[in-house]
């Protein structure tokens, strides 16, 4: 009887999933970073383009204003934060959803990681750096 | 996990399966991803423009200048809609995820989301709309 050899015909083509729980906390992520953008992000848009004038009463004095308190800088610093972290989760979601090529998926990855890292650290800097006399 | 991944064919409408492809809860997962995508990449360009309040007061009017054009505040009324969208529906989401019953729901609340966004929607588009119409057309 001679022996067949098959290559084990149920493998996986994919690696086993990594044998962590970072799949659950991020979908995790999304819904508790979700419930405080709805306050965050809805109320600053209530704020800048609705009350009160909207956009057309926005200058340099106006962020001026607004940022002497740290109330609103703490709510502009937090809602940068959870807005990038959420939104780049949900674009590496969508990069993996979409993605055909591995090369494809990394450069892909590689750009919005990047991109948010940049963002987040710009942001921080020109909350907490801000000079309302900046020209003097 | 409600929608984190593509959809995959759920079943049939045969054989009393559930449909998700080309039902409405595909399409309200679409407009999902699709506002979440655009807010993001909004995101970025904003958080540069503001940016320039490092630079001078004059670098930061004159951009900010650009959103007060009539047709820069249409794209901001849609900007607001997307938003508003995504945020109502992705407190539905997490209904359909963490509430016994959201599930059973799930439909009667992505047409109580589409309300609330028509009732927010029109009071917000007039306030973000009236002072550039009456520049345009009312004169000084
Ligand atoms: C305003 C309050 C917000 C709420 C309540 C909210 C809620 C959610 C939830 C629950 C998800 C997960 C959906 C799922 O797993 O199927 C999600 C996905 C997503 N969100 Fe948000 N979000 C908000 C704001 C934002 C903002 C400001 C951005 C952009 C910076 C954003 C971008 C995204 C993206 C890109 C996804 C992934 C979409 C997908 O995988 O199809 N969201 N959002």
């Amino acid at each position: 009887m001679s022996e067949l050899t098959l290559a084990r015909p149920r493998t996986p083509r994919r690696p086993a999933a990594r044998r962590n729980n970072f799949e659950l906390y991020s979908w995790l992520f999304m819904r508790i970073s979700g419930v405080a953008l709805v306050v965050l992000v809805l109320g600053h848009l209530f704020i800048m383009n609705i009350l009160d004038g909207g956009v057309h009463r926005i200058n340099f004095g106006f962020v001026a204003g607004r940022w002497a308190s740290p109330f609103w800088q703490f709510w502009d610093l937090a809602m940068l934060w959870l807005a990038q972290i959420h939104g780049g989760n949900g674009l590496r979601t969508v990069i993996n959803d979409y993605a055909r090529k591995d090369a494809t998926r990394f450069w892909l990855k590689v750009l919005l990681y990047c991109s948010m890292v940049l963002i987040i650290a710009l942001g921080t800097y020109v909350i907490f750096t801000f000079d309302p006399n900046i020209t003097d | 996990m409600a929608g984190t991944t593509a959809p995959e064919r759920a079943g049939t409408s045969k054989g009393g399966g559930t449909l998700y492809r080309g039902d409405l809860g595909m399409w309200s997962w679409v407009a999902h991803r699709i506002t979440g995508v655009l807010t993001f990449f909004f995101l970025f360009a904003h958080v540069l423009d503001t940016a320039l309040v490092r630079v001078s007061p004059d670098a930061y009017d004159k951009v900010i200048e650009t959103y007060k054009n009539p047709i820069v505040n249409l794209f901001e009324v849609g900007l607001v809609g997307a938003v508003l969208y995504h945020a109502l529906n992705g407190i539905r989401v997490m209904l359909v995820d963490f509430w016994a019953k959201g599930p059973r729901y799930q439909r009667q609340m992505l047409w109580a989301i589409l309300g609330v966004w028509v009732l927010v929607m029109i009071p917000g588009t007039y306030f973000m709309m009236v002072r550039t119409v009456s520049d345009l057309f009312g004169g000084h």
